[in-house]
């Protein structure tokens, strides 16, 4: 019993810590630009795609690879965010929802045409393949590789965030953007690199999940609900508490699907359902 | 003693440490002229969102007629006679302004659920919102959308809502803000003659309306009541003028 | 359209669409089915336009209050042998009607991503409850065997589905003669208020929420009937009727043909439906890319849809001939 107890809290957390990787982003471009963006996952499924193409096709190292991944979506955002969404900041609700939604049709369209419907194969480097042994278990090596990479990722943004000029400015026109153009911040600057780097981070969290979360056509469509769970319970524009929402989720889900998996998601559609009538904000939400 | 139109009762609201209204007790008679001054910041507009139940009080009670209001919510006050006019016009753009001031009506006459009778077959609506437009000047604009007049009449159909509504009493925030000097003669003609049995409180900056309009003044410093009584009065005392030392008066 | 000022007689050009309808029965035999299903997806866009037009709730679940009424239609008939078809449309009114109402009190004290984000939350809780009672729903496989009385004991279900057409039809009739007599009602007006500017109508003394659920769970209700005639006229109900695709295919298709007009879900449905039906089965990749790229461009260029599109042409027109009949002069 325990033995699977320490399994599913394991995969639990390493499913919590890729969400979280993935949908800070969304946290903070949702909370700093107030734009509903559903197709966040695109973000994270063109970094597994990359990242899994320059691999195989090109042969890239794996620690490149991942990289190659974060910017190669990071700059993607860039494109994207100058030309298409920066039009619509004060369009309203239903214009960024259904501009989001045609995005997701047109980029799996996209995925499909050129990747076609199976899954794209992962390589791992041989030393993250195996087991590790740690207290008389073993463990894939590839997932304590995510929880510890994810866990520096996730600190080194937290430190960016609370000790740089930028994370300061990040905070502050989450807080009140008005306030925060009135005291000189370049807010269509910040826009444009937050985005990037939330958008970037989700491409690096699809490229590193890509053994949970598998790469396909479908991928945007798939986790949506759960990305948008993770920040609305979470809280828009906040850092900690979609990690822990993420963390939740990560784990609720593998023991549903473990000890439950006649009820499937049910259970973390339930509680999601409960959570956000208890608190509309999140749980630790800046802004709703 | 009759009841009053409005009160409050020790009326406190603090933001973390910031106190924005500190202990406000007022009284606003029925068929009173009331004009509520101070310098900004000195809370005028909190004060009348919690009268409106837009902000909850700290602490505190708000009477209405003698009945106490203070959990009572926004909606529910303006059925109970509480009108207002808001100092950013709040109005439906897009919709003509007989539409608007029919909306308001509507819901005074809980005809607004209706679902069948088509709206524009409803003529009692539509003749008492074109008579209320008329007294206010703006028969001809009835049909014409609130988006394409200009800023000075949109003001006025903020005040037409607010009478479309009956109330017994009716807060009006700054009803001349931003109104070019040629149409804001209008707005004080139109407050000249509004009924005698409503109690009005108006907010206001414009001294030269206040003087001209009010019979009781009140003036709120920093949250507090600093002083309150007649016009006269209020213009000899040397605290009110030492407070706007310095401020644009008319 | 709607409000005090408006003229709510049926003008003639509105009795087109019934008249192309009949036509089509009469000329294009082989396409009935098709013909149907449009026929049910524009009762299903006009009551999410009710509330997204008009009230202006922004909500990816309402494929919930679609599938449980098809579900309802479904198990009655498969499971329980109920199959006279308007015992079965009542049965999936009433039980869309509730679910609405119980979810909509709930969640309409919500907005914006909340509100979104629980609305996609039941309908997903619908999903995974569909896929997991399989042994009342079907499951993965769906429920067949799904019987539909003759209508009135003499309109049997024929296999060149012109019952089923004109079944359909009128239920799209009665169902447009209420959504238009609410729309130019008072209630209709009040909606429009809702959407324009909330504050101002909490400030004239509507009860706002009480409103919001009211109109939620009459659309919750259309949407419902809709999904029931679904059921009846293909005789099999799917886990295809819920979850976020037949929400988002329905937001695309009333954006696409024009919130907030009424027409807009007569027109998004027959375009988006006709064009599904012969593109997307013969290049369903490029369907998805177009379909994508359409609302990037509707959305960047042409918010109110076809309509809206429509609509600047004729006032662009009625200009020029204004002007043309100026000069004349």
């Amino acid at each position: 019993m325990t033995s699977s107890l320490v399994s599913v809290a394991f995969h639990g957390v390493a499913y919590g810590m890729i969400l979280y990787v993935i949908s800070v982003g969304l946290s903070v471009t949702m909370g700093l630009m107030g734009f509903i963006n559903l197709a966040h996952g695109v973000f994270a499924m063109a970094g597994g795609y990359v990242f899994s193409t320059v691999m195989a096709r090109f042969g890239v190292p794996f620690p490149l690879a991942l990289l190659i991944a974060f910017a190669a979506v990071a700059i993607a955002s860039i494109v994207l965010e100058r030309l298409l969404y920066s039009r619509l900041y004060t369009a309203g609700e239903l214009a960024q929802v259904l501009f989001t939604i045609g995005l997701i049709y047109a980029s799996v369209a996209i995925a499909r045409m050129v990747y076609g419907t199976l899954a794209v194969p992962i390589v791992l480097p041989d030393y993250l393949k195996g087991q590790v042994r740690f207290m008389d278990r073993d463990f894939p090596t590839y997932r304590v590789f995510l929880i510890l990479f994810s866990a520096l990722i996730i600190m080194s943004l937290w430190f960016g965030v609370e000790r740089t000029r930028w994370g300061a400015m990040v905070r502050a026109a989450v807080d009140n953007r008005g306030m925060a153009q009135s005291v000189g911040i370049n807010t269509r600057l910040l826009f444009m690199t937050t985005f990037a780097l939330g958008s970037g981070l989700a491409g690096l969290g699809g490229a590193l999940g890509a053994d949970i979360l598998p790469v396909d056509w479908a991928y945007p469509f798939e986790h949506l609900a759960y990305f948008l769970i993770v920040v609305a319970v979470g809280g828009l524009g906040s850092l900690r508490g979609p990690f822990i929402a993420a963390l939740l989720i990560g784990v609720a889900d593998t023991a549903c699907k473990y000890w439950v998996p006649e009820f499937g998601a049910f259970l973390v559609y339930a509680a999601t359902v409960v959570i956000l009538l208890w608190r509309p904000m999140g749980l630790f939400g800046v802004r709703a | 003693m009759a009841a009053s139109a409005l009160e409050t009762d020790r009326l406190c609201k603090s933001f973390g440490a910031l106190t924005v209204a500190d202990s406000i007790s007022f009284r606003l008679e029925p068929g009173a002229r009331h004009a509520l001054i101070g310098p900004n910041g000195a809370g005028k507009t909190t004060f009348v969102n919690m009268l409106t139940g837009r902000i909850p009080p700290s602490s505190g009670r708000i009477l209405l007629g003698g009945d106490d209001i203070t959990q009572v919510n926004q909606a529910a006050r303006v059925r109970r006679g509480l009108g207002r006019t808001f100092q950013v016009t709040t109005l439906f753009r897009s919709l003509p302004v007989l539409d608007n001031v029919a909306l308001g009506i509507a819901e005074r006459e809980g005809i607004a659920r209706r679902m069948w009778k088509p709206a524009s077959r409803h003529h009692e609506i539509k003749d008492e919102a074109l008579e209320l437009l008329a007294t206010l000047g703006l028969k001809d604009d009835a049909r014409t959308r609130v988006q394409d007049l200009p800023y000075g009449r949109q003001r006025l159909v903020e005040i037409a809502i607010a009478l479309g509504l009956r109330p017994k009493v009716l807060l009006l925030d700054e009803p001349a803000a931003g109104v070019p000097s040629e149409d804001s003669g209008r707005i004080l003609e139109v407050l000249g003659s509004l009924p005698g049995d409503i109690a009005i409180l108006i907010i206001e900056h414009d001294m030269d309306l206040v003087f001209r309009f009010a019979n009781r003044i009140t003036v709120l410093v920093q949250g507090q009541v600093l002083v309150e009584g007649r016009p006269d009065e209020i213009a000899a005392d040397r605290r009110v003028r030492d407070v706007y030392l310095g401020e644009a008066h008319g | 359209m709607s409000g005090y000022t408006s003229d709510p007689r049926i003008r003639w050009t509105e009795w087109l669409p019934w008249v192309a309808a009949i036509a089509f029965f009469f000329t294009m035999p082989e396409y009935l089915a098709l013909g149907a299903r449009i026929l049910i997806y524009i009762l299903f866009a006009l009551s999410l336009d009710l509330i997204l037009g008009y009230a202006g709730i922004i909500t990816l679940g309402h494929s919930a209050f679609f599938g449980l009424g098809a579900y309802t239609a479904g198990i009655l008939s498969a499971k329980y042998g109920f199959t006279d078809p308007f015992f079965q449309l009542g049965a999936a009114a009433a039980m869309a009607a509730l679910l609405g109402l119980a979810t909509g009190a709930v969640i309409l004290r919500t907005k914006a991503l909340t509100l979104l984000m629980l609305t996609l939350a039941i309908t997903s809780i619908l999903y995974e409850i569909a896929n997991q009672a399989s042994s009342l729903t079907g499951g993965n496989d769906g429920l067949s065997g799904v019987t539909v009385a003759p209508i009135l004991g003499l309109f049997k279900f024929d296999l060149f589905g012109r019952t089923a057409f004109l079944y359909c039809l009128v239920a799209l009739f009665v169902g447009w003669l209420v959504v238009r007599r609410m729309i130019y009602s008072p209630f209709g007006a009040m909606l429009t208020g809702l959407r324009e500017n909330t504050a101002r109508m909490h400030a004239i003394g509507a009860p706002v929420y009480w409103r919001l659920v009211l109109v939620y769970a009459i659309s919750a209700t259309m949407a419902g009937i809709a999904g029931a005639l679904l059921t009846q006229v293909n005789q099999f109900v799917g886990l295809n009727v819920l979850g976020l695709e037949p929400s988002g295919d329905l937001l695309v298709m009333l954006i696409l043909g024009g919130v907030g007009r009424l027409y807009g879900a007569f027109v998004g449905p027959i375009v988006y439906l006709i064009a599904q039906d012969y593109l997307a089965k013969q290049y369903p990749e490029y369907w998805y890319l177009g379909i994508g790229v359409l609302l990037i461009v509707v959305v960047l260029f042409a918010r109110g849809g076809i309509l809206g599109i429509v609509d600047k042409w004729l006032q662009a027109l009625s200009r020029l001939t204004g002007s043309a009949r100026a000069s004349a002069r």
